[in-house]
């Protein structure tokens, strides 16, 4: 049976569509139903819990960025409501005094 | 010891190929054409095309051409110039020679221009073929076996699947005593730490760490990342994302040891192949395509390369087999004829993850028992080789072998 979505590791909190699916299509999450708002294709990540603001992301096991605002659970995770934490580091300054450098 | 493949071909330096490849190499994009039209009609039977684009000479790419042409896989070579390239044409034929394969060197500007070079380099080849056929075979075992990989089109489905089912064949590979390689840590920004607990000692552990560091200052000061438009399509959201999944075509296996294109692996074991250059920025991206990465694992002794895609990519290689791990059940589905694993299964509740691992290092011991892979009888042979500059590897990148 083709199962909604995928687990990566028992801690994350979000889980992984295993396929394409539609606005108005209904994904069972333990207990909630959660009905989707837009078309979303396979591979894109779904909150399995409420994530507040500034909580890391966690996806097999490890934070691949946080939150940038509150996220509800059944909500999908992506560029508008998470960021990286690890770009803005001294690299990224680095390079713009390279960059700034006449 | 158990014998993996009863008749692949031993070479003078005591390493053993699965594939007994004529290579024709230009070495200057002048040369191209000429060498192009030596290859074509020979394709059928082994002749493989590679060269360097360069007018003016380069260490990296003198040593790439060196440790490609004297790969296990490869029996002969022929190399074509056009006479007024900085490449030193003579010392690349005296170190192919000195392994003890036919080698020779046609220059366009002393062999009467393009048609009669190309007439007398399909003679040479021909002899070249015919000297070939009398090399010595022997058995190999799976230790004696290197196996590089790569990820290339990366979707959400690529970190889902194909890159950890590769990880779990590079464990039974490493287990077994093979020699596995996996690179880009530019796609490891985000999970050196994780990385580093792996190392075999703490020197190398030190030593992994920075070459991150280097890729991602690389990155940054070259004003880009390795996070592509596509990937954020295939639901990737972070750099550190995208790196975690490439990360997991490693395995869990202890990491032996670095190393730099063109070095070969002490022994067996799990090594991080740091591709990113030395020194200055200055080339722009470190690696232009997935096939730049594939010619430097090549250069490292792969025999085979495992090459995990998500959204579909088509390449092969000269010199050694790809094997294609598709990561996503909709793109196999529209690319069979291109793919080797159907790695997406497990999207499907078809298939385990154990499983798509056992399945790889079936399909690597099929690839080299001579049965081609799906790139392979498509007759792809992509190949680029551009410039570079690296310093030399450290003892204690490879603390394992002393």
């Amino acid at each position: 049976m083709t199962p909604d979505f995928i687990y990566l590791d028992p801690q994350d909190n979000v889980v992984v569509l295993a396929r394409s699916r539609s606005a108005g299509d209904m994904i069972r999450l333990g207990d909630a139903a959660i009905l989707l708002s837009h078309d979303l294709g396979l591979g894109h990540k779904i909150a399995c819990q409420p994530i507040p603001r500034g909580e890391k992301i966690l996806k097999y096991g490890v934070p691949i960025g946080s939150a940038a605002q509150d996220i509800a659970i059944g909500e999908h995770v992506h560029l508008h409501n998470m960021q990286s934490d690890y770009l803005p580091t001294y690299t990224l300054e680095a390079g713009r005094e390279f960059h700034s450098t006449p | 010891m158990k014998t993996l493949f009863a008749n692949s071909w031993l070479r003078s330096d005591g390493r053993k190929g699965i594939r007994n490849t004529l290579v024709v190499a230009y070495l200057v994009e002048c040369a191209h054409h000429v060498a192009r039209e030596i290859q074509t009609p020979y394709r059928e039977q082994g002749a493989h095309l590679i060269g360097f684009s360069g007018c003016y000479p380069n260490d990296y790419s003198f040593r790439m051409m060196k440790s490609l042409c004297t790969h296990p896989n490869v029996g002969g070579v022929l190399l074509v110039s056009l006479g007024c390239e900085g490449f030193n044409r003579n010392g690349l034929r005296e170190s192919i020679r000195q392994t003890g394969r036919p080698c020779e060197l046609l220059v366009i500007q002393s062999s009467g221009g393009t048609r009669s070079t190309i007439a007398s380099g399909r003679e040479r080849v021909e002899a070249i073929l015919a000297e070939m056929a009398r090399q010595p075979r022997t058995p190999m075992a799976l230790s004696e076996l290197c196996v590089g990989t790569v990820c290339g089109g990366s979707d959400g489905t690529s970190g889902m699947t194909a890159n950890p089912g590769i990880g779990r064949a590079f464990d039974h590979l490493v287990q077994e005593g093979a020699t596995c390689i996996f690179e880009e840590t530019g796609e490891l920004i985000g999970c050196e730490q994780i990385m580093a607990a792996r190392a075999a000692t703490s020197e190398l552990a030190t030593v992994l760490t920075s070459s991150v560091e280097k890729a991602a200052r690389y990155y940054t000061i070259m004003g880009h990342g390795s996070f592509a438009p596509g990937n954020a399509d295939g639901g990737l959201t972070t750099q550190e994302e995208k790196s975690m999944g490439a990360y997991s075509k490693s395995g869990s296996s202890p990491i032996s040891g670095l190393i730099k294109p063109g070095d070969i692996p002490p022994g067996g074991g799990l090594y991080l192949l740091d591709v990113v250059p030395d020194g200055e920025p200055r080339y722009g991206f470190p690696n232009i395509n997935d096939n730049a990465e594939i010619a430097e694992l090549i250069a490292c002794g792969s025999h085979l390369i495992l090459f995990a895609t998500g959204r579909g990519s088509v390449v092969g290689s000269a010199i050694s087999p790809v094997i294609k791990v598709c990561a996503n059940p909709e793109t196999y589905r529209a690319l069979p004829e291109d793919m080797d694993v159907d790695a997406g299964r497990i999207l499907e509740g078809r298939a385990t993850l154990d499983e798509i691992g056992e399945e790889i290092v079936h399909c690597i011991s099929k690839a080299v028992g001579r049965s081609p892979t799906a790139s392979e009888s498509l007759g792809h042979q992509e190949f680029v080789l551009g410039y570079k500059s690296f310093s030399p590897t450290e003892p204690t990148c490879h603390p394992t072998s002393s």
